[in-house]
């Protein structure tokens, strides 16, 4: 049983993070994951948590902290967003490599230019091939949830991957919630604490890590991580169990609403799920049948799952909150991707939509259901929603 | 403090932390540096190296001549790796988890101090973590063939600003790393030099327990790009300090003191000489940087001993 | 090299074990080789701390060994190079204050140690 608190999605991360009760706690402020580090901050000035706190000077520091934290032997994490994931990228694509379960909040913002601090997934598209578990929060409760399960997945032993838990800037960050959070000791049971097998400060047993490594080994060393990540399946759908125990939840990959006799699917991540849970009650009413399916563990991406769920719709639009400029939208490209082995493969379309933080609005949502119901579509070329011109 | 034997005994005996095997350049001093600076140390030493000729030559899979705890992450963070070494260091020993006391040791050549890793350099000072930060410089990117950093020479040729019809190499000063520390009001900052084990030894023990942050800058002449001989790497140590070119001073709580005060200062060509880097400068029209490069490094020295003199504190 | 590990064997993350690096000699790359005479050597250790390449091992003596001036040098002593490892930089025999290093091309060394 929990408790229910009105708070945002950046303090649903912050109070995953203060039961969590990481060791070490490396970030830099930037708009607008900024309340998560300074509810964080509160904590660690009030001593509610153990964590040593880090406030670096850059977020390419704060990774690396995380990072040099992690290999050490502590429980590290990290939050950013945008410019700052930007600036730490180059540590965030060495992590994986090296093996480490760092977990970090990613508060979804657009990617300069032109600056601009509001919502898109730009950030994020930016740097799904680099090994990190991606998982994609709709509002604050799965902000909160998502962050515990992504600690037990990422440290599993099968797994030992970082993960990014993902939430959409100012939409989720900012606005004030009921979230229902778990007492703290069925929580800090479930999370554990990590090991120390790996541990460098572990003196007895030396160690080099990071080394050079050549042409001889690499490919090697990458196929290893490979098979890591393609291990997080089943690690996830055990430890959403475990989770779900507490919560009375459940966590699947994706979320499906209105999908078994549907005409017409959605499939688009974090916050606009719920925009077009509305779109689609409001449809249901007048006898459309439209679904959604919210994808939410986007890295690995469930091909086969979602291709099981969505075998008998005949017409899905995917919408995607950034561009790939050239090539299908991210998440598009994914969809085509994974229901490209139907024997009866649906019409698609592609849909961009709420760049920098334009609102997407439920009669938008319904009026991409009306055009897929049409029929009048052009899978070569995506569609803009609520672009001027 | 310690006779050459203790200290060899520590840097060459049983408890070796840094083995043979690793591929630096034959004569290359940075394996004296790095074995002294580890002995230095009566705790096991967990060491962070940036990318750059140490950690290439040492660690190339599957081989490694760390006998002590040794990471690696990128090029430009070793302080911020340190960082939060030191910051795990410090939850895990509070929380009991472990309980055997390190000392933290950050590595990087030149370049990944003075220019890439200067930011993280200064955060992880300002931030007063406890740990010491080891440069070793062979004042340029070695590791790739020469290219000119911010702690090349004034009129060194190297790759990226070459000597040519209309240039002497680099036309800037390099940057002086030990002020730039002392600025951050750390408890110990220190400049040696390859050749000097025995100074090298105690700054790095002074370092080590030091109630704070620490700086080494310790010269290392590159003998395949500064291109020597080999055998004479302490040599070009050696008269680097006697032209005054590198002083060996250390700046302990703000105060500034010259360990060696060459009773006879060599003239600058001197060092200059027999290095490819410099050959340059020996022709008649290039009589002038001598002259300015001279100028410079006699007007550094009375400078520095008049804040010695001064006992004004950094 | 020995036998090359597959994917499936790789350590996590590529982390290795210490000092593995004494399985790589770098005594190959030597063209010339530091001819140590032990008669000259004060164990000064002077050599030892300069050698980059951990190459001259050192021993504690407690009846001492024989050196320069046919004096017994009791303590840390110098114990001859280790060849397995010494790229033979000449640094050893440049600094040593008693010439008790010399260097001698490698292929000579090998003629003069078949003779004796
Ligand atoms: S430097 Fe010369 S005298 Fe000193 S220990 Fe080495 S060989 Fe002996
Ligand atoms: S020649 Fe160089 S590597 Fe060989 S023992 Fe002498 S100093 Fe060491």
């Amino acid at each position: 049983m929990g408790v229910r608190k009105a708070i945002t999605g950046a303090q649903a991360s912050a109070e995953a993070m203060r039961q969590i009760n990481p060791d070490v706690v490396a970030a830099y402020p930037i708009t607008p994951q900024t309340p998560i580090v300074e509810e964080f901050a509160k904590y660690v000035a009030d001593g509610v948590v153990d964590t040593e706190m880090v406030a670096v000077e850059s977020e390419h520091s704060a990774m690396s902290a995380v990072v040099g934290a992690e290999t050490a032997g502590a429980r590290a994490m990290s939050a950013t967003s945008s410019q700052g994931l930007a600036l730490m990228w180059e540590v965030v694509a060495a992590t994986p490599g090296l093996r480490l379960p760092i977990v970090m909040s990613l508060v979804n913002r657009t990617i300069s230019a032109p600056i601009n601090i509001h919502c898109d997934h730009s950030d994020v598209m930016g740097l799904t091939t680099l090994g990190w578990i991606q998982i994609f929060s709709e509002n604050a409760q799965e902000v909160y949830e998502n962050t515990l399960l992504a600690i037990r997945v990422a440290e599993d032993n099968r797994v030992q991957l970082p993960a990014m838990v993902n939430q959409d800037g100012f939409i989720t960050s900012h606005a004030v919630e009921p979230v229902e959070i778990f007492d703290d000791a069925s929580v800090q049971r479930f999370v554990g604490a990590r090991s120390l097998d790996r541990a460098l400060l572990d003196v007895k047993q030396v160690r080099s890590v990071g080394p050079l490594v050549l042409p001889d080994y690499l490919f090697e060393f990458k196929r290893a991580q490979e098979e890591a990540m393609s291990k997080v399946f089943e690690v996830y759908r055990e430890v959403g169990a475990e989770l779900g125990a507490i919560t009375g939840r459940q966590y699947p990959f994706f979320e499906t609403y209105q999908t078994e006799d549907a005409e017409a699917v959605i499939v688009v991540l974090n916050s606009a799920a719920g925009t077009t849970k509305a779109a689609i009650d409001i449809m249901r009413a007048h006898g459309k049948k439209v679904g959604l399916l919210k994808p939410i563990l986007f890295r690995p991406f469930p091909y086969a799952e979602v291709r099981e769920a969505l075998k008998n719709v005949p017409v899905i639009g995917v919408l995607d909150r950034s561009m790939a400029f050239g090539a299908c939208a991210p998440l598009y490209a994914e969809l085509r991707n994974a229901l490209w082995a139907l024997d009866k493969r649906p019409a698609m379309q592609s849909y961009i939509y709420g760049l920098g933080g334009r609102d997407i609005m439920t009669t938008e949502i319904e009026g991409v259901f009306e055009e897929l119901l049409s029929g009048k579509l052009d899978s070569e070329h995506q569609r803009y929603i609520g672009l001027r011109g | 403090m310690p006779t050459l034997q203790e200290i060899a005994w520590k840097t060459d005996g049983p408890d070796i932390r840094f083995v043979s095997g690793h591929r630096m350049c034959s004569g290359c001093g940075i394996g004296a540096i790095v074995k002294t600076v580890l002995a230095a140390s009566d705790k096991p030493v967990v060491v962070v190296n940036a990318t750059g000729c140490l950690e290439v030559v040492t660690t190339t899979y599957p081989f490694t001549s760390w006998n002590t705890p040794w990471m690696h992450l990128t090029f430009e963070n070793a302080a911020s790796v340190a960082s939060g070494i030191e910051a795990a260091y410090k939850a895990l020993k509070r929380s009991g988890k472990i309980t055997d006391d390190v000392n933290i040791l950050a590595i990087g050549g030149d370049g990944g101090t003075y220019d890439i890793g200067f930011q993280a350099l200064s955060g992880a000072l300002e931030r007063r973590h406890k740990f010491m930060y080891l440069v070793y410089d062979n004042e340029a990117y070695m590791n790739t063939g020469d290219q000119r950093s911010g702690a090349t020479p004034f009129g060194a040729n190297t790759t990226t600003v070459p000597v040519g019809k209309v240039s002497f190499g680099k036309p800037q000063w390099r940057k002086n790393l030990v002020e730039i520390a002392a600025a951050h009001r750390i408890p110990y900052v220190a400049q040696t030099a390859a050749h000097s084990i025995m100074d090298l030894y105690k700054k790095a023990q002074k370092g080590f327990n030091a109630d704070g942050p620490a700086v080494l800058a310790v010269l290392q002449p590159c003998t395949t790009n500064w291109a020597f001989d080999p055998s004479l790497t302490m040599q070009y140590s050696k008269l680097a300090v006697e032209t005054n070119f590198w002083p060996l001073y250390e700046v302990e709580n703000g105060v500034v003191h010259i360990n060696v005060k060459p009773s006879n200062r060599k003239p600058i060509e001197e060092f200059l000489k027999g290095q490819t880097r410099f050959r340059h400068l020996f022709k008649p029209e290039n009589a002038h940087v001598i002259v300015e490069m001279q100028k410079m490094i006699d007007d550094e020295w009375a400078r520095l001993l008049k804040i010695e003199e001064s006992g004004i504190q950094f | 090299m020995s036998e090359r590990k597959n994917w499936q064997e790789v350590e996590l993350g590529a982390q290795l074990p210490a000092a593995t690096s004494l399985g790589y000699k770098t005594g190959g790359w030597r063209v010339l080789r530091p001819i140590f005479d032990p008669s000259a050597c004060t164990h000064c250790m002077i050599c030892v701390t300069y050698c980059p390449d951990m190459a001259i091992p050192v021993a504690k003596s407690e009846q001492g060994v024989a050196g320069k001036g046919g004096r017994v040098y009791k303590g840390v002593v110098r114990l001859a190079t280790n060849l397995d490892y010494c790229k033979g930089c000449g640094i050893c025999a440049h600094e040593c204050p008693s010439k008790a290093i010399t260097m001698m091309r490698e292929e000579e060394a090998e003629q003069a140690s078949c003779k004796l």
